[in-house]
C-alpha cells in the first residue's frame, strides 16, 4: 500500500541494564549495535544509515548528544539522526527506522537506543524537574512523580480500581525479569510487599516504580529484498504510529491515554489490524510504573476502559496467558534507561515472533506482537506493530 | 499581534531559574585505562585498529570506522606537534585574562586525533604550526586520573 | 535477550565505587542561569495573580475558556478571541500526597498537591497547585469544592505561588 516498500528486523541486540555501569554511553552504545550487526550476521559496512534514540541530555550531562553517541552508533560518515520524544524515544527510533527503509531511500538502517542516568547527581530525578513549565509549575515544587500520581489516583478513581489490583503488575514484571539475562530488578514479590513499601506520592509507592538505570539497545533493519537475502526469518515491521496530546497536562483527563490510542489506531490500520485483542499474540506495553501497563493496555484498545486490572487479575497478561503483556519483565523488571528501555521492548518482540526468547518464550506460535512507549511530558504515544 | 522587539529579557515579565544538577561521569573501559596509564607511568597510549591500521588517540574501546573492538595498545611516548592552536585573551565568562592563554591540538606520531591542550612555558609569539612539544607532567603523587594530570605541553629544545 | 546470545555486555558497579573513588571518575558541575520570559499570554496570567485574578483566553471557534489562557487556540490553531478572569473557585480532578522532594530526597511533612478544575472554564481546565488547611489527608475527595488562599496583596509578585494554596470549601 502507498508504493511503500516492506521492512524487516533483522537483528537485536542490548547491554545488561544496571543502576551503574561502568561504560561510558559511546561504549553502551557500541556493544549494543556491534551485538546486533553479529546477530545479523552484518558488518558496519552494511550499514547504510543509522537512526539514535536518546533521552533528555540532562541525564547524560552531555549537551546534543545525539552527536556525542554518533561513533558508538556506527554512524562515522552516515546519514545519520537523533530522535527525542522523551520516554517514547525508545520505540519511535524503531518508527523512524521503518520510514528510512519504507522511503525507499535506504536498505538498511541500525537504530541504537542509550541511556546514562548514572551521570546524574543528587538523582536523576532532579534533571527532570527541568521538564516542567518554568512558570507554572516548577515555582510550585513540583517533582516528577506527582504527575504520575495524579494521573494513577484520577485513573484509579474513575474505575474504582484497588491498589492491589495495580500492585499484581509489578508482581507479574519483576518475576518475568527473572529469566531475563540482562535484568537489573528481577525478583519473586508479593502484592503485600508492593502494598508495604515506602508511600511516595500517595498513591505511588516504592515498588510500583521502575528503576533508573544505564544501558544500551539495538536493531537492525532492512528492506524485504535485503532481508530476504541475509535471513530466512525476518520479523516485519507491519504498523507504526505516533501521536501527541495537549501540552497543557493539566487540560487533559488523565484517566484515559489518548495519545497511545491515536498511535496505536494509525499502527492498527497500516497493519490491517480490526481486533486488537485477538489479533495481537504478545505486546510488550510500556511499564514505568505498574499502573502504566494498565492504563496503556487501555489506550491499546487491547483491553475495555477499566478493564485491564481484572484482564491481569485473571492471569491472561501472564507468559502463559491468552494475552502476554511484558513477557520479558518490562522497565519495571529489566530496568529503565529511558530510550533503550523502549527499544528493549521492540528487541524482545523480535525475538518473541522468532521463537528465540528461551525461558520467557510466550505460549503457543505468536505471529503478531505489539511494542508501546510513552513519553515527553506524559502524553505522547508511540507504537510498533511486528509480524513474523 | 505585534512582534516586540526586546533583546534583553530583564526588560519583560520573567522568571529565573536555573538547572541545578551536578554530575559524575564515569571514564569508561578506554578512557579508564588512558588515565590510568598517565597517572601511574606518564605514558600516553593510543588504541589501535589492525583492520584499518589506524591508531586513535584518545583510545576508544571500538574502532569507528569499522566497529572492531580494540585491544592493542601503543605508547605513543610523550612528544607531539602542534597541529593548530589559539591565544585565549579572555576566560570562559569573558573576563580578559591577564596572561593570555595558549592552546593547541597536539599530534602524536603515528597515531590519529590528538589532545587538546594548554601550551607552557612559551610566549604566544613564539608559538608555530608544526611546532614540536612534549607533555609536562605533575608530580606523580599529585596526579588523578585525570587530562589535568598533564600541567601543560612545552616545547622541546 | 535472544536464547542464541550467551554473553552480556555492561561491567556494573556499585553507587558506592563511584562515592568513595573506587573508580575514576570526572565531576562537573554546569553553571547556566535562566531567565524565561512569561510572553503573551503568561504575562496576563502573572499579571491578573498580582491583582488577585485568575486569567483564562477564550476561543469563539470552539467556546473554550482556556486556563492557563494561550495567545492561540491550539485545536482551532487561531488566535484566542480575548481574556477572561475565571473564579479563584473549583473541584478537585485529582491529587496526590507527596513524601518526595525534587531532588528524590524524603520529606516529613507531606506536600498535598492537586489537579483542580476552576469555576468558570470550560470542563477540564485544570490546574496544577497545592492544598492547604487540611489536618488529615485523608479527608480530601475527587470532586471536593476548594478556593484559592491568596498572599495579602503587597506581598504578591506576578507568580503561581501568589496563591498559596487551595482549601477546602466548607
Ligand atoms: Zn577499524
Ligand atoms: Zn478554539
Amino acid at each position: 500500500m502507498f508504493g511503500k516498500k516492506r521492512v524487516a528486523v533483522i537483528g537485536a541486540g542490548m547491554t545488561l541494564f544496571r543502576r551503574n555501569l561502568k561504560e561510558t554511553g559511546k561504549e553502551l552504545a557500541w556493544e549494543a549495535s556491534n551485538m546486533a550487526l553479529d546477530q545479523a550476521g552484518l558488518e558496519l559496512k552494511d550499514i547504510e544509515s543509522v537512526v539514535m534514540g536518546t533521552a533528555p541530555d540532562a541525564f547524560d550531562g552531555v549537551h546534543m548528544k545525539g552527536e556525542y553517541l554518533a561513533d558508538g552508533a556506527g554512524a562515522w560518515r552516515k546519514p545519520y539522526s537523533r530522535v527525542f520524544v522523551g520516554g517514547g524515544t525508545g520505540v519511535f527510533a524503531i518508527d523512524a527506522g521503518w520510514w528510512h527503509i519504507a522511503s525507499g531511500q535506504f536498505d538498511t538502517c541500525m537504530v541504537v537506543a542509550e541511556e546514562k542516568m548514572s551521570s546524574c547527581y543528587p538523582h536523576p530525578a532532579y534533571a527532570f524537574t527541568t521538564i516542567f513549565d518554568p512558570i507554572y509549575s516548577r515555582p510550585l515544587g513540583v517533582t516528577l512523580i506527582w504527575i504520575f500520581a495524579l494521573e494513577m489516583h484520577r485513573y484509579m478513581h474513575v474505575h474504582g480500581i484497588k491498589k492491589e489490583d495495580i500492585a499484581r503488575v509489578s508482581v507479574k514484571n519483576k518475576r518475568n525479569a527473572l529469566d531475563h539475562p540482562c535484568a537489573q530488578l528481577g525478583a519473586n514479590i508479593t502484592i503485600e510487599d508492593v502494598l508495604n513499601s515506602e508511600v511516595m506520592c500517595w498513591p505511588v509507592q516504592r515498588l510500583d516504580i521502575s528503576p533508573t538505570s544505564d544501558g544500551g539497545a539495538a536493531l537492525i533493519l532492512a528492506s524485504e529484498d535485503v532481508a530476504k537475502k541475509i535471513t530466512d526469518n525476518p520479523v516485519w515491521i507491519d504498523g507504526v504510529g505516533w501521536c501527541i496530546d495537549t501540552t497543557f497536562w493539566t487540560n487533559r483527563d488523565l484517566y484515559y491515554p489518548k495519545y497511545v490510542q491515536g498511535a496505536a489506531q494509525m499502527a492498527y490500520k497500516m497493519a490491517g489490524i480490526k481486533n486488537p485483542p485477538k489479533e495481537i499474540d504478545v505486546a510488550e506495553v510500556y511499564d514505568p510504573f505498574d499502573y502504566k501497563e494498565l492504563h496503556h493496555m487501555e489506550g491499546l484498545m487491547l483491553a475495555r476502559k477499566g478493564q485491564a486490572p481484572k484482564l491481569t487479575a485473571e492471569g491472561v497478561t501472564q507468559r502463559d496467558g491468552d494475552l502476554p503483556i511484558n513477557p520479558s519483565g518490562g522497565l519495571l523488571g529489566v530496568g529503565n534507561p529511558i530510550a533503550a528501555a523502549g527499544l528493549m521492548k521492540c528487541c524482545e518482540i523480535f525475538w518473541q515472533l522468532r521463537g528465540e526468547a528461551g525461558k520467557r518464550q510466550v505460549k503457543g506460535d505468536p505471529r503478531t506482537g505489539l511494542a508501546q512507549a510513552w513519553g515527553d511530558l506524559m502524553q505522547y504515544g508511540s507504537v510498533v506493530v511486528m509480524r513474523s | 499581534m505585534a512582534i516586540e522587539k526586546i533583546t534583553d529579557t530583564r526588560q519583560m515579565l520573567h522568571w529565573p531559574g536555573h538547572m541545578e544538577t551536578d554530575y559524575i561521569y564515569t571514564l569508561g573501559i578506554a578512557c579508564e585505562k588512558f588515565f590510568i596509564e598517565i597517572k601511574e607511568n606518564g605514558r600516553i597510549l593510543g588504541a589501535k585498529c589492525k583492520h584499518c591500521n589506524y591508531v586513535f588517540v584518545p583510545p576508544k574501546l571500538y574502532c569507528e570506522k569499522c566497529f572492531a573492538k580494540l585491544a592493542e595498545w601503543v605508547d605513543l611516548g610523550i612528544q607531539g606537534v602542534v597541529h593548530t592552536f589559539t591565544v585565549a585573551h579572555i576566560d570562559i565568562n569573558g573576563t580578559e585574562l591577564k596572561d593570555p592563554e595558549i592552546y593547541a591540538l597536539i599530534k602524536f606520531n603515528g597515531a590519529e586525533g590528538g589532545l587538546v591542550h594548554k601550551l607552557g612555558e612559551v610566549r604566544p609569539s613564539q608559538v608555530r604550526i608544526g611546532m614540536k612539544v612534549e607533555a609536562v607532567f605533575k608530580p606523580q603523587p599529585n596526579r588523578k586520573g585525570n587530562i589535568n594530570d598533564i600541567k601543560y605541553f612545552k616545547p622541546r629544545e | 535477550m535472544s536464547e542464541k546470545i550467551k554473553h552480556f555486555p555492561g561491567e556494573s558497579l556499585k553507587g558506592r565505587d563511584i562515592r568513595e573513588g573506587r573508580v575514576p571518575t570526572i565531576k562537573h558541575r554546569p553553571n547556566v542561569k535562566y531567565l524565561w520570559s512569561a510572553g503573551v499570554a503568561m504575562s496576563r496570567f502573572l499579571e491578573g495573580l498580582k491583582k488577585g485574578k485568575i486569567v483564562g483566553s477564550s476561543c469563539k471557534k470552539c467556546q473554550r475558556i482556556m486556563v492557563p489562557p494561550r495567545a492561540f487556540c491550539e485545536e482551532c490553531f487561531r488566535p484566542v478571541d480575548g481574556y477572561t478572569n475565571v473564579k479563584d473557585t473549583g473541584t478537585i480532578n485529582t491529587y496526590s500526597v507527596s513524601y518526595v522532594a525534587g531532588d528524590a530526597s524524603r520529606i516529613k511533612e507531606p506536600i498535598l498537591v492537586a489537579v483542580i478544575d476552576l469555576d468558570g472554564a470550560s470542563k477540564g481546565m485544570g490546574i496544577l497547585h497545592l492544598l492547604g488547611e487540611i489536618d488529615d489527608w485523608k479527608t480530601i475527595k475527587f470532586g471536593m469544592k476548594v478556593k484559592a488562599v491568596w498572599k495579602l496583596p503587597e506581598e504578591r509578585t506576578g507568580t503561581i505561588t501568589d496563591i498559596k494554596y487551595f482549601k477546602p470549601m466548607e
